[in-house]
């Protein structure tokens, strides 16, 4: 909290603050000392909260319309498009809305592991940042399944039987998950109800998010730790507010083009067919978001393995915090890691690629290549670059680059002090 | 043994038979919770499906739903039936006679869940390299009696439980 005890000027806003502290907690989120050098792969924080707002507001409205039932819910949705006023604007809305929910949270994602910002003492919000990705990821499945269109019926039947891959369990487990002997309207009903429900879990895991992050404060691009507040730090509002804020400008831009130009190219054509339960289309993918996972699942040639694989890929991530033996964070001044991460975020990027193409030939083989070499990236590049790195010198301070023009050997101190 | 003995005491008992009451208290009101979710009278009511098969000429075949799964009735030929049994069992992933998944005497009739076991999808018939069905979501070949042979799926289709009730319907479930 802040270092000042804050007092409110008003006697009635006095007498409600020593009730319930709201304004005292106002007042550190405003007066939140931020390091000064945040640059813009920052403002993604603010632009999350942006999309889950968005995709709560849009959904509450959209469910005012939608049916949930296997007869109904394609004719709901095509008359949210048709008849309801502006139904069109708030599903294209919603739809690329979780688009960009998700590509924001990559950046964001990235960002961390670049500056390493999961790293001590941060790896609860990193741990809790994760969690909120892995809902993201499920209400994202469900909120697809409920047009019960060909790639919401098929995108369903494929995620769910994923676990018929567990050994002994499997087959009840998916019954039970389906409430029928196939993804049917008992399906569709369930997903619905759930997919009101994540948001809200989300919004929870986001306030217990930010609240461990102020327990640390932020990190920055030089990766130090630094005294707060200092010479190094600005205040959360107007310095950072309005940074967020010009961001968040650009990024809606961006988004209002999709909404408004290409509504539906981040989807699948076929999922303006109804859904048919007699014929699986020629070439199921899942929503772009979830492609590299998908790469991981079909480069394994045992279906077993490759869903403990795909799992894995995510659940590594919980462990990566230990699994870096660096004692710097930012890669700034890590020159090997440095080429690493941009391996991995090619190897991502690739693995996205040839999930959205047929898995034979040369995409099975890259998508072999491209698993391995995400493995490899967190289980043997971390710890062992960790150990074996000569990192560049880092500064003393956040101001000494900017002073001195750049982070001079003699001020440094060792990589081996404390950080 | 003696000192431990002493350290137990009422208390002991007493907080020990909270807890077993409460958490059998805690199971029996998640249980109903949990069991909500599995299928309900209505579902388990479509459990059978009868078929017309008259119109089923040799080598063709039919797809129904049955349990909001598609089954696959085939008229087998004669030349499809000795191609499925002449495969050797060392060939398969999932060693399985084709005389296995058929009734006796009813040779001609395959009658499997159309579900391919790897994800769920449904197969197309007269495709892959085995004469029989391929799945276009992730490649698994079957051959003519519905058996995996090649690509990530597990085992063969599923033959559900069904019977002939006459020599013109089958019932399926």
């Amino acid at each position: 909290m802040s270092e000042h005890e804050y007092v409110p000027k008003s006697k009635a806003a006095k007498w409600f603050n020593d009730r319930l502290p709201l304004l005292t907690l106002g007042a550190h989120l405003t007066d939140y000392p931020t390091p000064k050098n945040l640059n813009y792969w920052w403002t993604f924080g603010g632009i999350l909260t942006f999309c889950l707002i968005t995709q709560i507001v849009t959904g509450i409205v959209l469910a005012m319309h939608y049916v949930a039932h296997a007869d109904l819910a394609f004719a709901s949705v095509e008359h949210i498009m048709r008849d309801v006023n502006y139904g069109w604007l708030i599903r294209y809305i919603h739809s690329n809305g979780a688009s960009m929910f998700f590509l924001a949270v990559y950046i964001h994602i990235f960002r961390s592991l670049f500056y390493g910002s999961y790293k001590s003492p941060r790896e609860v919000i990193w741990i809790i940042g994760l969690m909120i990705y892995l809902l993201m990821m499920a209400a994202a499945f469900m909120g697809y399944v409920l047009p019960w269109g060909q790639m919401s019926f098929w995108g369903a039947t494929v995620i769910t039987n994923l676990f018929s891959a567990i050994p002994l369990v499997g087959d009840s487990i998916t019954t039970w998950l389906w409430g029928a002997y196939s993804v049917d309207n008992p399906t569709l009903n369930r997903f619905f109800s759930l997919h009101y429900l994540i948001p809200f879990l989300i919004l929870g895991l986001v306030v217990l998010h930010i609240w461990a992050l102020h327990v640390p404060g932020n990190n920055n691009p030089v990766g130090i730790d630094i005294k707060k507040p200092s010479k190094d730090t600005v205040p959360f509002h107007p310095y950072i507010t309005i940074k967020d804020a010009f961001a968040l400008l650009v990024f809606m831009i961006i988004f209002a083009g999709f909404v408004f130009f290409t509504p539906n190219v981040l989807g699948h054509s076929d999922n303006y067919i109804p859904a048919n339960p007699l014929v699986t289309p020629a070439h199921i993918v899942p929503e772009w978001y979830l492609l590299p996972f998908y790469a991981i699942l079909r480069s394994v040639p045992d279906k077993l393995g490759g869903v403990i694989l795909m799992f894995s890929a995510i659940f590594i991530l919980f462990v990566l915090p230990w699994l870096d033996t660096s004692k710097v964070r930012s890669a700034v001044f890590r020159p090997i890691y440095r080429q690493f991460f941009w391996i991995l975020v090619i190897d991502v990027l690739m693995l996205g690629y040839v999930g959205a193409m047929p898995a034979e030939g040369i995409y099975l083989v890259l998508a072999r290549v491209g698993t391995i070499y995400y493995f490899l990236h967190f289980i043997v590049v971390m710890p062992v670059v960790g150990y074996l790195e000569k990192t560049d010198p880092i500064p003393m301070s956040i101001s000494e680059p900017v002073l001195t023009g750049g982070a001079e050997p003699s001020l440094a101190r060792k990589v081996n002090d404390k950080v | 043994m003696s000192k431990e003995e002493k350290k137990v005491n009422r208390r002991d008992f007493l907080f020990t038979a909270s807890y077993t009451v409460g958490a059998v208290g805690v199971g029996a009101v998640i249980w109903p919770m949990i069991d909500q979710m599995n299928p309900d009278k209505a579902q388990q009511a479509l459990a059978t499906t009868e078929v017309d098969i008259s119109s089923i000429e040799p080598g063709k075949s039919i797809t129904v739903l049955w349990r909001g799964k598609p089954v696959f009735l085939k008229r087998r030929t004669s030349e499809e039936i000795a191609e499925a049994r002449a495969v050797k069992l060392d060939d398969l992933p999932d060693p399985q006679k084709d005389e296995d998944r058929v009734k006796e005497g009813k040779d001609e009739w395959l009658v499997m869940l159309g579900v391919c076991t790897h994800l769920g999808c449904v197969p197309l018939k007269d495709k892959g390299d085995f004469n029989g069905w391929f799945c276009p979501c992730h490649g698994s070949h079957y051959d003519v009696s519905g058996r995996i042979r090649k690509g990530p799926a597990p085992t063969n289709m599923e033959i559900p439980k069904f019977e002939f009730v006459d020599s013109n319907t089958i019932k399926i479930g």
